[in-house]
């Protein structure tokens, strides 16, 4: 079953589509404070973030995360094809195992992030942010694959927090304890095939689950039933939000412009740019955009990806940032209060030299108290690693809690 | 006019020739300098090719140009338009109807749109981000000199020298790709730039229409995909591509200005035609109209296209040889006719199962880059398009105000029509009132195999091919861009080189009609660029607006 059908003619009447867990997620969803996602409507919370924002760090949160863009890529070139696609070594990442990679543009500028699932011996599955298949068919001239967008064939949920693996055990998934990181693992669910990934966008521990749409419902139901006690809640793009930036995690359009959509020069970024230098194997046979990244490595980058710890309580959204001497060094891309780190975070964009681990900047933050408007200097520390860093996340078998 | 103002002698500042939207903006510009300014006007009314009329009782027309996108919001604020009355009112959305029954719609949601490209081409639906993004490089860079005037290449006058620098400078910042693209796409045909981005015949033929709009060129001809950006670089309340209806219809849009030219104390004579422009002493000195009177002024405008400027109301004997020979071998070739039909309710189309979306925007028949070049044939062959390509509206039902309520007027663009037919063989045959007919009737039925209803509701049709364009509105040949839009005329070329910034060959001859840098489309831009040069001339402040910048 395809949730939308693309050759329907009548699509236009329903502007945005429920996923297929829709009805289980409205009936949580009493703010009816609803978002759109591509063709989907998704909640944009459910309750309050706070809330929804310790379900995942506390107890256990579920994300419906059907709207993710997939593609499936098997054939007998698969591997070689990925290969050229992206930047890091495929073949390192084994039948039954996920990584995580970008892919660049002949300029060696990020098109877009996303996660490889390799299914079985051959067949992978990206996930993206946004739509790939003209770059996807593009990059397969000479490759014997077949590419599938299969975006609407599989619904997911991301179900993330320090429960989720005795939800799980609760659940039936036998073994599941022993999923390592990144692992896959497929399971019978009432008849039917559940396939778990420990994946996220949380940086906790937590897994994904993907059913065929048919059976979205009964995994939401059984998933809630054995999660009854053990502070089970949906949680909408607001908490994400905020769990995503703790963990560092990068969002396409965001933090980044997919550089096929950049209009402006200068626009874009390369993995270097992004802090993602250790996607980038350059030791593995050419892929697009290799040359160009060799060639910056040897010349230096423009931009310098940052992660800030910025002093007082104020959220530096949209923030500039400026050098002690006062001069601009970049702009903030991201930016919350972490309640778990009980720190004031951003991710931002700087221009190099800016952005060495202890570098000291200015962050020109302003916030709004019973309608007056305030201009505050922050002083803020590049640091390094990620503001929340559970050992839970790398744990097997994890705690229970 | 009351408040008209003429000078110390009783005379004027300046002559504007024809009051089309570009000799309304050039007036408007230099009667707010303080100018005594009169625009002396053929026709009973005013506007030029925008121009509303009624010519079925209770029915506005948008007689020639139909929908609004490129007018200079610069402009529109700078005159006050919309003090003035004017008020343009965006719209969304287009269809293709194809052979087989079907339709590719383009929606304001850009999801629903993709989603309806994936029902062609999943690849296809993708692949239009990429080339939007492209597209819209394109625009940024063509957007900002559409206020500045051309800079002569060969010149080393302080003016010319920065401005190149400034185009040199803007050329450089795209970068070595938008750069290698910039040359590609001016002189690449529509058909083949799309074929880098589309695979979906439908969606390419969706997509070229507006590649050939206005131009005697097909989609297979280099330098459409330049008529397509020309399309894509207006705006609606900064949405850059939109595309709105002036309300009261593109008449109003002549109304506003002449409003604001008159509060300024302008005059504006209708049923004035000039019989020539009086050159004495190597200076024009005013105007001889039809009627046999004159007006007199240092300063003459001309609206009129290059071709009607030099070669009609001018004595060749007061211009260089080559000038006119120049003149003589610009390209103005008439391309299209045009249907303005009140109905007496709205036609039903099948195909779109009732999709209300779809009939509020553009609609279009042709659904093969094969056809649209097909109907070209036939306007090389001298005939009208047979299976003509049309870009049809209903604009009220988006305006309230053009028809009776429950009633329509259509708006049916229609390409190619040639400006002269070959009938039996014989070329250069003019147009009868038996071919115009004829015509009408060709496109009649293109519409009615979309919409059976269609025919059943006309109630009055106004037809018009070349010949009613040129001789109604004055445009050599009929084609409403004065002049083809293609690279050899463009820029400081545009309309020959040497004479791109709006001064006439003879002292106080100025020229300010869309055969001028930046080219057609209601757009004001000649028009106020060569108020700018003017008032720069006299020594005048300055009362046009610059470009804002798209940053």
């Amino acid at each position: 079953m395809k949730i939308i059908d693309y050759s329907d003619r009548d699509h236009y009447k329903t502007q945005a589509f429920q996923t297929p867990f829709h009805e289980r997620a409205a009936a949580f969803n009493q703010k009816h404070c609803w978002g759109r996602w591509k063709d989907y409507i998704t909640a944009n919370t459910y309750y309050d973030t706070a809330t929804e924002y310790f379900a995942a760090r506390n107890a256990c949160s579920v994300f419906d995360l059907t709207p993710m863009t997939k593609h499936r890529i098997s054939g007998p070139d698969a591997l070689d094809f990925m290969n050229r696609l992206v930047t890091r070594e495929v073949g390192k990442i084994k039948p039954g195992r996920v990584g995580y990679t970008v892919w660049c543009n002949d300029a060696g500028q990020v098109i877009d992030d996303g996660t490889i699932f390799h299914l079985e011996e051959g067949v992978y599955r990206l996930c993206s942010q946004e739509p790939q298949i003209d770059w996807l068919m593009t990059s397969a001239i000479g490759f014997d694959v077949d590419i599938v967008d299969e975006t609407h064939d599989v619904a997911g949920l991301a179900f993330q927090g320090p429960t989720t693996c005795a939800v799980l055990k609760l659940m039936g998934l036998e073994g599941i304890e022993n999923l390592t990181p990144f692992g896959i693992a497929k399971f019978d669910l009432d008849g039917f095939e559940l396939t778990v990934s420990r994946t996220g966008y949380t940086g906790d521990l937590g897994y994904e689950l993907w059913v065929a749409p048919e059976h979205a419902l009964t995994l939401w139901d059984r998933l809630f039933e054995a999660g009854a006690l053990h502070g089970i809640r949906p949680i909408g793009s607001e908490a994400l939000e905020i769990l995503r930036i703790e963990a560092g995690f990068i969002l396409a359009g965001v933090d980044f412009l997919p550089a096929n959509e950049a209009v402006r020069p200068g626009r874009t970024r390369s993995p270097y740019e992004l802090g993602l230098g250790w996607l980038v194997h350059l030791d593995k046979p050419y892929f697009t955009g290799k040359r160009a990244l060799i060639k910056e490595k040897e010349n230096g980058s423009r931009y310098v990806f940052a992660k800030l710890n910025i002093e007082g309580n104020k959220p530096a959204h949209q923030s500039f940032i400026f050098d002690k001497r006062q001069k601009f060094a970049g702009t903030v891309t991201s930016a919350a209060w972490s309640p778990s780190a009980k720190v004031n975070i951003a991710l931002a964009t700087l221009e190099a030299p800016h952005g060495k681990p202890g570098d000291q900047l200015l962050a020109e933050i302003y916030y709004q108290r019973e309608l007056k408007w305030s201009r505050v200097m922050a002083p803020c520390t590049v640091v390094e690693g990620v503001f929340w860093d559970p050992p839970r996340k790398r744990e097997t078998p994890p705690p229970d809690f | 006019m009351n408040n008209s103002r003429t000078n110390s002698n009783g005379g004027y500042d300046a002559i504007v020739i024809g009051a089309g939207h570009n000799g309304l903006a050039n007036a408007a510009f230099l009667a707010k300098a303080g100018l005594r300014v009169v625009i002396v006007e053929k026709n009973p009314w005013i506007g030029g090719a925008s121009v509303s009329r009624e010519l079925h009782e209770g029915w506005i027309y948008s007689n020639c140009s139909y929908v609004c996108s490129l007018l200079r919001p610069e402009i529109y604020r700078a005159l006050e338009l919309a003090k003035y009355g004017l008020q343009v009112v965006p719209y969304g959305g287009s269809v293709t109807f194809t052979q087989d029954g079907n339709y590719f719609g383009s929606y304001v949601d850009e999801d629903v749109s993709r989603r309806e490209m994936a029902r062609f081409s999943e690849r296809d639906a993708d692949a239009s981000l990429r080339y939007h993004a492209d597209i819209m490089r394109q625009c940024r860079f063509i957007r900002q000199f559409l206020l500045r005037t051309a800079p002569d290449p060969t010149s080393l006058k302080p003016f010319d020298v920065k401005e190149m620098m400034h185009l040199g400078r803007e050329f450089w910042k795209l970068g070595e790709d938008t750069l290698g693209d910039l040359i590609r796409f001016y002189t690449m045909s529509i058909s083949d730039y799309l074929d880098e981005y589309f695979e979906h015949p439908v969606i390419k033929a969706a997509y070229a229409g507006s590649g050939i709009i206005g131009s005697a060129l097909g989609v297979m001809s280099p330098g459409t995909a330049y008529v397509l950006l020309h399309h894509a670089m207006g705006e609606v309340d900064g949405s850059i591509g939109s595309w709105g209806f002036a309300r009261g219809g593109m008449g109003a849009i002549a109304k506003a200005m002449a409003g604001c030219f008159e509060a300024h104390g302008g005059e504006i004579r209708t049923d004035a035609g000039v019989e020539q422009i009086i050159v004495k002493g190597g200076k024009v000195t005013g105007v001889a109209l039809e009627n046999g009177d004159e007006v007199h002024a240092p300063l003459v405008v001309s609206n009129l296209d290059v071709k009607r400027t030099f070669l009609q109301v001018m004595d060749e004997k007061d211009l260089d040889a080559e000038f006119v020979t120049k003149v003589r071998n610009f390209k103005i070739r008439g391309s299209s006719g045009k249907l303005n039909i009140a109905l007496d309710g709205l036609p039903e189309f099948p195909a779109l199962r009732g999709n209300p979306e779809m009939i509020r925007g553009d609609m279009h028949f042709i659904d093969s880059i094969e056809r649209l070049e097909r109907a070209y044939d036939d306007w090389k062959d001298g005939s009208w398009s047979k299976d003509p390509y049309v870009d049809l509206l209903i604009p009220t039902l988006t305006d309230p105000t053009m028809a009776p309520p429950g009633k329509h007027f259509m708006s049916v663009f229609v390409q190619y029509v040639p400006p002269k037919l070959t009938k039996n063989g014989v070329k250069g045959c003019d147009w009868t009132d038996e071919d115009r007919d004829a015509f009408g009737e060709t496109v009649i039925n293109q519409i009615s195999k979309y919409s059976p209803n269609f025919r059943d509701l006309i109630l009055h049709a106004e037809v018009r091919t070349p010949r009613e364009l040129e001789a109604e509105v004055g445009l050599t040949e009929g084609n409403i861009f004065q002049g083809e839009l293609t690279l050899d005329q463009l820029l400081f070329n545009r309309p020959i080189p040497g004479y791109a910034q709006y001064r006439g060959p003879v002292k106080g001859l100025y020229m300010c009609g869309s055969s001028n840098h930046p080219g057609g489309g209601v757009m004001a831009a000649p028009g106020a660029n060569a108020a700018r040069e003017i008032l720069r001339d006299l020594r005048k402040p300055n009362t046009v607006p610059e470009g804002w910048l798209d940053d």
